[in-house]
């Protein structure tokens, strides 16, 4: 039983590698159909004819396609994904800097996601046709149409021009914060284990506004998906039969009903992470948030062809990864999985 | 399912309306938007490119419902006019992505084989990618033009047509109607474009309705980020882009206006695929 488990983990690794070679795949064709002489790009602004030559070969652009796509992945697997045009660092460090700071953002808009649209999606179905299911499907609705850009200047009028009660929208930390020692890179984590709390109170200061803009975006998937499956878990026969024994509404409704019922909500999430890596760009845009999406921003505003491909392959390889972490876990969480075979 | 709901789809439709308010409200919505894409430029008070510096930023009024800009230009005539350029922007991307998809889509479901392989990875490939970055990506290496806008929506919806029109003609590929229309002596090219294709229309609309919403949210996210429509074109990102300098010193309308008519048209389209998918098939009411 365990063994057979183990087995479909490793099944589903191997799944992936499809999805990486497509993903890397189409880098290289987009790195390769720039309009004009890709050499001319990489080489810079400043090239001239001698450098533009030393750039087409060390980017192989004299020899076949095939021969070029060998040393373009085996460049990737070196580390060697190009250098930044306007920062003229590695395109793999600037990344990799600036990622925590994404991903902090991006889980804690996931997690304020979760915990409003799962007991949303609960009650809504709980509650089928009610005026409570009408208003759960239009306040979702709702926030699915609200562009992302838009909520968080909205946010930011209301809560730091009206108010005054948030602080300004200008990255991670106040210039009055030093920023904390890196262990996680998540300046909320690290302020923590520092025992650092007054920083970390600015800090978190800081992700709220942010993070609320993210979460508003990814409300409706999860919301539906919940109340869906749900729907489908409170009408099946275990349900009743639960319910009939004489436990209490809450045991069927929790263990029974959603422990069913939260698998396919489970499945949606990596979709919901996809919108959230695109919404990710807008937010930090607005926020002016020191992350991937802002590099990826200012890269593309000035033609800097090898860092927008580098944020492009890595958020596609991230993506790929949570597709498959969150698999593994359903592999790992479901009990009937490994039994039909 | 579809085929059979034909005859009663009067009362059916008057049937779901009743049930869903909220569908009506679509529908007003609508006819809203669609009037002023068409006349929007007829009825803008102010010429929206007319600019007037002794007028700058001031809040609304009654000569101004929307105020005016930092460059003294009306905002009502701007939000108006935009909204021809921001729905041509999704429509166009849409039925390009619509043509494109239900072709490949019903190709692969039909004949199925080597054919849906190719296609199906086609599709997980795109699907590996976070759209809205892809879509970054393939504007950066087109080039910065509304028309490539138009190309990369396209191509990122792509996979939902697919996958749509794949699922409803592989489940109808062998149905009795589809059997007897192959007995009647129609080339297998024919039952799928004229007997198996219209079939799966309703289904696609439900889909088209649906991302039609993303696709403009999906152009406007490009424009603000600087790609695509450039300033001083009227066009409801770029509107909210120029006015988020603004905010901060409390300027608050001139990002307002145009976003809420974005928020509006989407949660417009978005409203009205679900009622569609009412309409057409209740059971996957969610």
């Amino acid at each position: 039983m365990a063994a057979s488990r183990l087995g479909i983990v490793a099944r589903r690794v191997g799944g992936a590698i499809p999805s990486l070679v497509g993903v890397v795949v189409v880098t290289f064709v987009l790195t390769r159909s720039l309009p004009g002489d890709p050499a001319v790009y990489f080489a810079g602004l400043m090239a001239d004819a001698e450098s533009i030559a030393a750039t087409r070969a060390r980017l192989g652009l004299d020899r076949t396609w095939i021969e070029q796509f060998v040393s373009y992945v085996e460049r990737l697997f070196a580390g060697d994904w190009g250098v930044s045009l306007q920062t003229g660092r590695p395109v793999l460090t600037e990344l990799s800097q600036r990622l925590p700071a994404s991903l902090e953002l991006t889980l804690a808009g996931l997690l304020f996601a979760i915990g409003v649209a799962v007991p949303l999606g609960v009650l809504a179905a709980t509650r089928p046709n009610s005026w409570v299911d009408h208003l759960c499907r239009v306040v979702v609705t709702a926030g699915v149409s609200l562009p992302t850009f838009f909520t968080g200047l909205f946010l930011v009028y209301l809560f730091y021009f009206l108010a005054g009660v948030a602080p300004s929208p200008l990255g991670r930390l106040d210039f009055i914060y030093f920023s904390p020692p890196h262990v996680t890179g998540f300046y909320t984590i690290d302020t923590a284990l520092a025992g650092d709390w007054w920083t970390f109170r600015g800090a978190l200061a800081q992700l709220v506004l942010p993070a609320l803009t993210l979460g508003l975006f990814a409300l409706a998937p999860i919301a539906r998906m919940t109340r869906a499956s749900m729907l489908a878990a409170l009408s099946a026969d275990f349900v009743r039969t639960a319910t009939a024994m004489g436990l209490s509404r809450r045991k069927v409704l929790w263990t029974y009903a959603f422990g069913n019922a939260f698998l396919p909500v489970l499945t949606t999430l990596g979709m919901v992470f996809s919108f959230l890596l695109g919404a990710n760009v807008l937010v930090e845009r607005v926020f002016s948030w020191p992350g991937v999406g802002s590099f990826a921003i200012d890269a593309l505003v000035a033609s800097d062809y090898a860092a927008v491909q580098g944020f492009v392959l890595a958020m596609a390889l991230l993506f790929v990864a949570v597709n498959l972490l969150i698999d593994v876990i359903y592999t790992l969480v479901d009990p009937r999985v490994g039994l039909e075979g | 399912m579809a085929e059979a709901l034909r005859k009663p789809f009067g009362g059916h439709f008057l049937y779901v309306l009743r049930e869903n308010p909220v569908t009506v409200l679509a529908f007003a919505m609508l006819c809203v938007i669609l009037f002023a894409a068409a006349f929007g430029p007829m009825l803008a008070p102010y010429d929206p490119l007319a600019s007037n510096a002794m007028n700058a930023l001031r809040p609304p009024s009654a000569a101004h419902w929307f105020g005016t800009d930092h460059l003294g230009r009306d905002v009502f005539s701007r939000v108006l006019v935009a909204t021809r350029l921001d729905l041509a922007i999704s429509v166009a991307a849409v039925a390009l992505s619509f043509v494109v998809g239900s072709t490949l889509g019903s190709l692969a479901g039909f004949y199925g084989g080597w054919v849906d392989a190719v296609i199906g990875r086609i599709t997980d490939t795109i699907m590996a990618f976070p759209l809205f970055v892809l879509a970054m990506g393939i504007v950066a290496v087109l080039g910065n033009s509304v028309e490539n806008i138009v190309y990369a929506t396209a191509v990122v919806n792509l996979p939902f047509y697919i996958r749509v029109a794949r699922a409803e003609v592989s489940v109808r590929r062998t149905a009795g109607y589809v059997e007897a229309a192959r007995l009647a002596g129609n080339s297998e090219a024919r039952v799928l474009a004229l007997t198996i294709f219209p079939n799966i229309l309703p289904p696609m609309m439900v889909q088209i309705s649906l991302n039609l919403g993303w696709a403009i949210l999906n152009a406007a996210g490009l424009s603000f980020i600087g790609l695509g429509v450039r300033p001083p074109t009227p066009e409801w990102g770029i509107m909210v882009a120029e006015g988020a300098t603004y905010i901060i010193s409390g300027e608050w309308w001139l990002a307002l206006f145009p976003g809420a008519a974005l928020m509006l048209a989407v949660f417009c389209f978005n409203l009205l695929g679900d009622g569609l998918r009412d309409l057409i098939d209740p059971r996957k009411r969610t």
